[in-house]
């Protein structure tokens, strides 16, 4: 195995780790301390404090569960209803795939994120509003893919003795179809995890996400922009945040696509 | 994709000149591709007309307020024409659209065309000085990685790369303006003042695409520099750099052009948030404002300008990139 995609792992792992030691740490982000705002980090804390004077570490660590909760469902969510879609236009063909292709081209004429900064903005503020509007844009990746795919293997000799042996559809797609789709699909959920996190944090940096005073790492960020000139850590450290675990899951994406396969 | 080229004649035949032929062959693939540029254009318009349906509740209530009076909500919903039946409203959606008629901003009673138009020009010059930025730092990485493949300067570009598609807009704007503007001085902080005014957003803006420029370029030039014709040129004793940046880069350029082309929506995307870090005053920041405001027809009017903005010059893309290489044409 390579160095960097061990680095990769752990700093996934150690993200993974925070996020589910967050509740315990939820007191503490939230601790208020007048007479040490905008503290610079230090050996003590780490990140710094911010415009309250609670620690950063502590409210970006916070902030890691919700970002990766959200991130989670939203891909699971997107994979999901995106691959359904895919297989079955794929399989039937004729005009339910004509259909389906013709709904795909139109939501890949949209730019992702200004789709979703329109739909999460009209929606209103809200977990429930964000995860809706992210999958309303993240499911089509995984459709077009998994139709590509489906189509190709609708002719394999498997498939075919399979299909006139008598198997159920359900039971055909998911034993012979699925399995082989499994490798592309895994590399495309695992960039859309990094592009899900991006997503996320953008619609909380304009303030269209997660409302105060839950920390999200986009959140932080944009509250820390108000104090560029005075303490810049309020900006670098959740966006460093941010940047490790990303590099570190499309690092991880590349290293998957070199083993599996799927998009070029 | 299109019927048509499967009869294409073989090309032995005696018969019309190579421009003409190339036409010819070209031409399904134009029509094919208007005719379902036409069909996303439509579904894009429904899919816009259809974002105020969404708003929770009441719209009208949502946007006027609490405060308004009975008499006040009725008059938007008739100007909106949220009284009448789903489908007059989508078509009176679809006229006043081929009218250039986008609606009326609640917010400043001013014609929405009028407010999306300003805005516009400053988009697309922000999204061209993105692309430009992109294209100057992605292509000579992407080439100069692909002739130095698996030394020392291979691997710092491809770290490079990753990084810059990893960093977010929200994250390198104010990294960029800290460094640039505030510890250094160089260039303004925000705004639209001037042309150093562009420097910061456009390099903010173009990072993520020159990081995929350069990833596409590299592969490109890899798969190009191995083709017989480089070999030859190279055993003609041509200069190396003749070489590289006649014959094998202007073959790699298609499949950078078609990249080009299918980036560009994420191009326009990242310009939302560039623009909202920078207080650069294009479509981006109109929407961004316009949602807070809850000015929905404004942002129905720039999310579809965006929309259909990026279906042209996708469309344009895809064309030109038959134009390059009638190749194109036989392959679809």
């Amino acid at each position: 195995m390579r160095r960097g995609t061990r680095a990769a792992m752990v700093v996934v792992a150690l993200w993974g780790l925070a996020a589910l030691a967050a509740p315990g740490l939820e007191a503490e982000a939230n601790r208020i301390a007048l007479e040490r705002i905008l503290a610079p980090p230090s050996w003590h804390v780490p990140m710094g404090r911010d415009d309250l004077g609670r620690p950063l570490l502590a409210r970006v660590l916070v902030g890691a569960r919700l970002s990766l909760g959200v991130t989670l469902v939203v891909v699971a969510l997107a994979a999901a209803v995106g691959t359904l879609i895919g297989v079955l236009a794929g399989w039937y063909g004729g005009l339910v795939d004509l259909f389906v292709v013709r709904v795909i081209d139109v939501f890949l004429a949209f730019p992702g994120i200004l789709l979703a900064i329109a739909l999460a903005g009209i929606l209103g503020p809200g977990i429930d509003n964000l995860v809706i509007a992210l999958s309303v844009v993240g499911w089509v990746g995984f459709a077009r893919l998994a139709r590509a795919q489906t189509l190709s293997l609708r002719t394999r000799d498997h498939v075919q003795v399979a299909q006139a042996l008598g198997t159920p559809l359900p039971r055909l797609l998911r034993l012979h179809v699925l399995p082989l789709l499994s490798g592309p699909l895994i590399v495309e959920a695992t960039f859309a995890l990094a592009a899900v996190i991006v997503a996320e944090a953008g619609l909380s940096f304009l303030g269209l996400g997660v409302q105060p005073p839950t920390p999200s790492w986009g959140a932080l960020i944009r509250d820390g922009t108000r104090y560029l000139l005075i303490a810049p850590h309020l900006v670098l450290m959740p966006g460093l945040a941010l940047l490790s675990l990303v590099v570190a899951i499309n690092l991880l994406g590349d290293r998957l696509r070199d083993h599996l396969g799927g998009r070029p | 994709m299109a019927a048509g080229f499967t009869e294409r004649r073989p090309a032995t035949l005696p018969g019309p000149s190579a421009t003409v032929r190339a036409v010819y062959a070209a031409l399904p693939l134009f029509t094919a591709r208007l005719a379902s540029a036409a069909v996303v254009v439509a579904g894009v318009t429904f899919l816009v007309f259809l974002l105020l349906h969404l708003v929770p509740g009441d719209p009208v209530e949502v946007m006027l307020g609490e405060y308004a009076t009975a008499g006040d909500r009725a008059a938007l919903r008739q100007a909106l024409g949220l009284d009448r039946p789903l489908a007059t409203q989508w078509f009176a959606f679809v006229e006043g659209l081929a009218r250039g008629d986008l609606g009326t901003s609640l917010a400043s009673g001013r014609p929405v065309a009028a407010l999306v138009a300003e805005r516009l020009r400053m988009t697309t010059v922000l999204a061209l000085a993105g692309l430009g930025v992109a294209i100057a730092i992605g292509l000579p990485l992407g080439v100069l990685a692909a002739l130095a493949r698996g030394r020392a300067w291979d691997g710092v570009t491809s770290a490079l790369a990753v990084l810059g598609m990893s960093i977010p807009n929200f994250v390198l704007g104010p990294l960029l303006m800290l460094v640039f503007a505030v510890l250094l001085g160089w260039f303004p902080i925000g705004g639209a003042d001037g042309a150093r005014a562009l420097v910061l957003p456009a390099l903010t803006l173009g990072t993520s695409l020159a990081a995929i420029i350069a990833r596409m370029s590299r592969a490109a030039m890899i798969d190009v520099l191995g083709e017989p014709y480089v070999l030859a040129a190279r055993a003609r004793g041509l200069d190396e750099r003749r070489v590289v940046l006649v014959h094998a880069l202007r073959n790699a350029a298609l499949p950078i052009v078609t990249t080009l082309g299918l980036q560009l929506g994420a191009l326009l995307g990242g310009a939302v948030i560039t623009e909202t870090v920078f207080g650069w005053p294009g479509l981006g920041l109109l929407v961004v404002d316009s949602i807070h405001r809850r000015d929905y027809p404004v942002v129905q009017a720039c999310v579809l300008v965006i929309a259909l903005a990026y279906v042209l010059v996708n469309t344009l893309t895809d064309l030109l990139c038959a134009w390059l290489d009638p190749r194109i044409g036989g392959a679809r």
